[in-house]
């Protein structure tokens, strides 16, 4: 009754575990595994937009999309990679509205385009309208349009389950074990291929724009399989998440025109970087904000600065900028123009904050966002452990738990939602053909051990530690420590904070005895997985001595091409901390000074 | 400030018959009441059970019912619902744990109204995109915005009182199709909604517009349902 054989099981009904799912499932028999109704997966939460060269509005180049990411990742994406993604997205974006997503249209109905930071024509500089979108929801409309077609297609689904452990066998992956919600049952799905897509970990910070249910997973699970994850101390910090709460505005507030102001009234952006301003990347974006607080320059000496989408404010700075539109005219934009486009982020300034971003500016300050490390992979999907990209047999990996890698130290805006639907596409496509050409391996003599134990350690701790104590201290160690600046005597410090709640967290004792939505020993499982990635994460991060992307070291303070144009492979055997890398793949495009 | 929280609670483990229990905290008036379920679990009693995930409004996972309303935890604000505020499940589905209600029955309902995009014809020639005029994506807009958290078809008294009725989410979700000038398929569901599980049992009680977190118009959803039924006109 517990034990479920499919030739491919898809942990995650995000974006990537549901296109995997979508495209296993026509040639093997699959499951998607999910710990929360596909519908309610972070990947829902993702507003602007999804990337491709479709050059609906103006002149663009799959070639630009391609540099344009290549310098988003301060040159540590591997290009081949970034070539594959950037050449797939038109079809990509192509085959999500052949599925119906409802993308907004331009006046001619092809699917409507707006610029996004980082994204420019290479020949002016100047940003460039390639993000197509549905409103201020396109991660929304992908992942229904998405969960749509997988029931469509009659994809099996096991909703609520809690993925535990994945079970290895001579290194190659037999399958996963997780746990029914609703009864506390443990399940043991037997498969040939697995597809972790499992999403990031942002929780692990204190503001965050993330989910609850982004606690890495799988990443996790990984890495107590002995296996490496790649880049960890890349983490992106977005640049405008609502004061305190952390909740995303997406940065398509700035593609429709929106600008960031300091506490003196002043735009900030021309300073950090003159020819795209507001629109340059995240992580320059995030440093020059937090550069403006730290300066004195925060709103009231606080820590925040505002973003501004007040229409006039918005025909200003257009007509400063010398933003036209595509015929020419002078750019203008109304309230009721920006409300249709931006109708999420209205809401959220209202019931959070109580104000009108139409009449009013939003106190905005960097946010935890995005995981651009991860599960090492090729730009298949398939799972890879060392700097000759061996293959793991049977094992796969796409989206935000994976790392290709496509984002390198910096991932720019939209390329999340085309990375999920890129690589969860041929994640699928390669899981489905190993399980056709495979047999079933035996499964380990008791292959819910360890998820058993797991459980066990949490039910029998002597309770003397509180889970929300030590969640709440990780997040402001990992958050205050080995955030947007760095160095070395703090990312220390975190190392020695996040260990010694290590400990803390043996002591932990679940107080629920139940079966049946024992969520309080979810959550306390949940929080075991970060951290362990949070070790993982600032060890990375104090290792890497260099700054790139996202990671700004105070006391490295350049980028340092000589020593560090490597990706960083990080595993675990018993306590000890492993580090090597591997080269990063570079076609055409030589690293070169990132100026925006 | 002194927040009291009223929960409604149901461990089928232990409890013969559900009970109330009350909660003392500290809260800010900006706290969404979800971060106090969170805290009355992470330090009162662990043993609550909720769904939760992305807190801001956009998966629907916790909606439930705050002040006798159904609304979602992470949107209802204390500065908005005051500082005696009473948590429960919502109605109409079965309650398996504390406020965690068994959603198959509500996923059913949806998945009867061929959820999908549906277009058999051939794709444009050129392998580019099905052209819509801004006009005609206008058209379902409000309706794509839907999440499913069911806080709509929860507060219907016609759900409550119906075995079968698919319920205002379903009709949503089936608006959002039979509106789309790229689906082919509107005859269909408009027929699957002619049954008596269908639009009949909407008697325009406005709760499910009352109550939708994303402020979709859903009574006149099913209003414009009912016209295209009537008169076999989709404008």
């Amino acid at each position: 009754m517990n034990n479920h054989e499919f030739e491919v099981v898809v942990v995650g009904a995000g974006g990537a575990g549901l296109m995997a799912g979508l495209y296993a499932s026509r040639s093997a028999k699959t499951a998607v595994i999910s710990k929360l109704y596909p519908t309610r997966s972070h990947t829902g939460a993702a507003q602007g937009g999804i990337s491709a060269a479709l050059g609906n509005l103006e002149e663009d180049r799959i070639e630009w999309h391609t540099y344009d990411s290549v310098k988003g990742s301060d040159y540590l994406g591997d290009q081949d990679a970034i070539e594959f993604m950037c050449q797939e997205a038109p079809e990509a974006i192509l085959e999500l509205e052949h599925m119906g997503l409802p993308f907004d249209r331009t006046a001619e109905g092809k699917i409507s385009q707006r610029p996004f930071g980082g994204h420019t024509n290479n020949e002016t500089g100047k940003p460039v309208r390639r993000a197509c979108h549905a409103a201020d929801r396109t991660g929304h409309m992908i992942l229904q349009t998405l969960y749509q077609q997988c029931l469509k297609n009659k994809v099996n689904f096991y909703d609520e389950f809690q993925v535990l452990d994945l079970l290895m066998v001579d290194g190659k992956a037999v399958g996963v074990v997780g746990v029914e919600l609703s009864t506390g049952e443990l399940h043991t799905f037997h498969a040939k291929s697995v597809i972790l897509a499992t999403g990031g970990h942002g929780r692990i910070f204190e503001v965050t724009s993330n989910a609850y249910a982004y606690t890495g997973d799988g990443a996790a699970m990984v890495l107590r399989r002995g296996l490496p994850l790649e880049d960890m101390e890349f983490f992106q910090f977005h640049p405008t998440g609502i004061y305190k709460l952390g909740i995303l505005i997406t940065e398509g507030v700035r593609g429709e025109g929106g600008i960031l102001i300091n506490g003196k009234g002043e735009r900030f952006m021309p300073k950090y970087a003159p020819t795209v301003k507001d629109l340059a990347s995240r992580d320059v974006i995030s440093r020059a904000i937090y550069t403006e607080i730290r300066e004195g320059r925060g709103v009231n000496g606080q820590n925040y600065v505002y973003l501004d989408v007040r229409p006039e404010s918005v025909i200003r700075y257009a007509a400063l900028d010398g933003r036209t539109n595509s015929d020419g005219s002078p750019f203008i934009v109304t309230a009721d123009e920006l409300l249709k486009k931006l109708p999420d982020i209205v809401d959220f300034n209202r019931v959070y904050l109580g104000i009108d971003p139409m009449t009013q500016m939003m106190p905005i300050q960097p946010t935890a966002h995005y995981t651009m490390g991860g599960i090492p992979t090729n730009k298949f999907g398939e799972v890879v452990i060392d700097d000759k990209n061996t293959v793991v047999p049977g094992l796969y990996a796409a989206g935000e738990c994976a790392c290709v890698s496509v984002h390198g130290g910096n991932r720019l805006g939209t390329n999340s939602l085309l990375d999920l639907v890129v690589f969860g596409k041929y994640a699928g496509l390669r899981a489905a053909a190993y399980a056709g050409q495979t047999e079933f391996e035996k499964l380990p003599v008791d292959p819910e051990l360890d998820a058993r134990s797991q459980m066990e350690m949490l039910r029998r701790g002597s309770g003397t530690e509180n889970v929300l104590d030590i969640s709440q201290e990780m997040k402001k160690v990992m958050f205050d420590l080995v955030g947007i600046y760095r160095n070395e005597k703090d990312m220390q410090t975190a190392i020695e904070k996040v260990r010694a709640l290590k400990a803390r967290y043996k002591q932990v004792k679940i107080r629920d005895a139940g079966k049946i939505f024992n969520t309080e020993l979810i959550n306390a499982w949940e929080l075991g997985n970060m951290l362990d990635l949070a070790e993982i994460i600032a060890v990375s991060a104090l290792n890497r001595k260099e700054s790139r992307g996202g990671h700004s070291r105070e006391d490295f303070p350049k980028r340092d091409d000589k020593e560090w144009l490597k990706h960083t492979l990080v595993s675990k055997s018993a306590d000890e901390i492993k580090m090597s890398y591997k080269p990063v793949t570079i076609t055409k495009y030589q690293p070169k000074e990132r100026v925006y | 400030m002194l927040v009291t929280l009223k929960i409604f609670r149901f461990n089928p483990e232990i409890d013969k018959k559900w009970h109330y229990e009350t909660y003392d905290l500290e809260a800010a008036e900006t706290d969404r009441v979800l971060d106090l379920l969170e805290k009355v679990k992470g330090y009162q009693d662990g043993t609550l059970s909720f769904r939760r995930s992305c807190a801001h409004g956009v998966c629907g996972s916790d909606a439930l019912r705050i002040n006798g309303r159904n609304q979602l935890a992470c949107k209802a604000l204390v500065r908005d619902v005051g500082i005696k505020i009473t948590v429960e499940p919502l109605l109409g589905l079965k309650v398996i744990k504390d406020l965690i209600v068994d959603m198959e029955p509500f996923f059913d309902n949806y998945k009867a109204v061929l959820p999908y995009f549906i277009n058999n014809s051939p794709l444009p020639a050129n392998g580019k995109e099905r052209l819509q005029s801004p006009e005609q994506r206008e058209r379902f807009d409000e309706t794509t915005k839907c999440i499913l958290c069911a806080a709509c078809t929860t507060s219907c008294p016609s759900y409550w009182g119906s075995e079968t009725y698919l319920g205002p989410a379903a009709l949503v979700t089936a608006h959002r199709f039979i509106f789309d000038s790229r689906d082919e398929a509107a005859s269909e569901r408009l027929h699957i909604l002619s049954e008596t599980s269908g639009v009949a049992r909407c008697h325009t009680v406005f709760n499910c517009t009352m109550a939708c977190p994303r402020e979709i118009q859903i009574t006149r959803a099913i209003g414009e349902l009912k016209m295209a039924m009537v008169t076999g006109k989709l404008d």
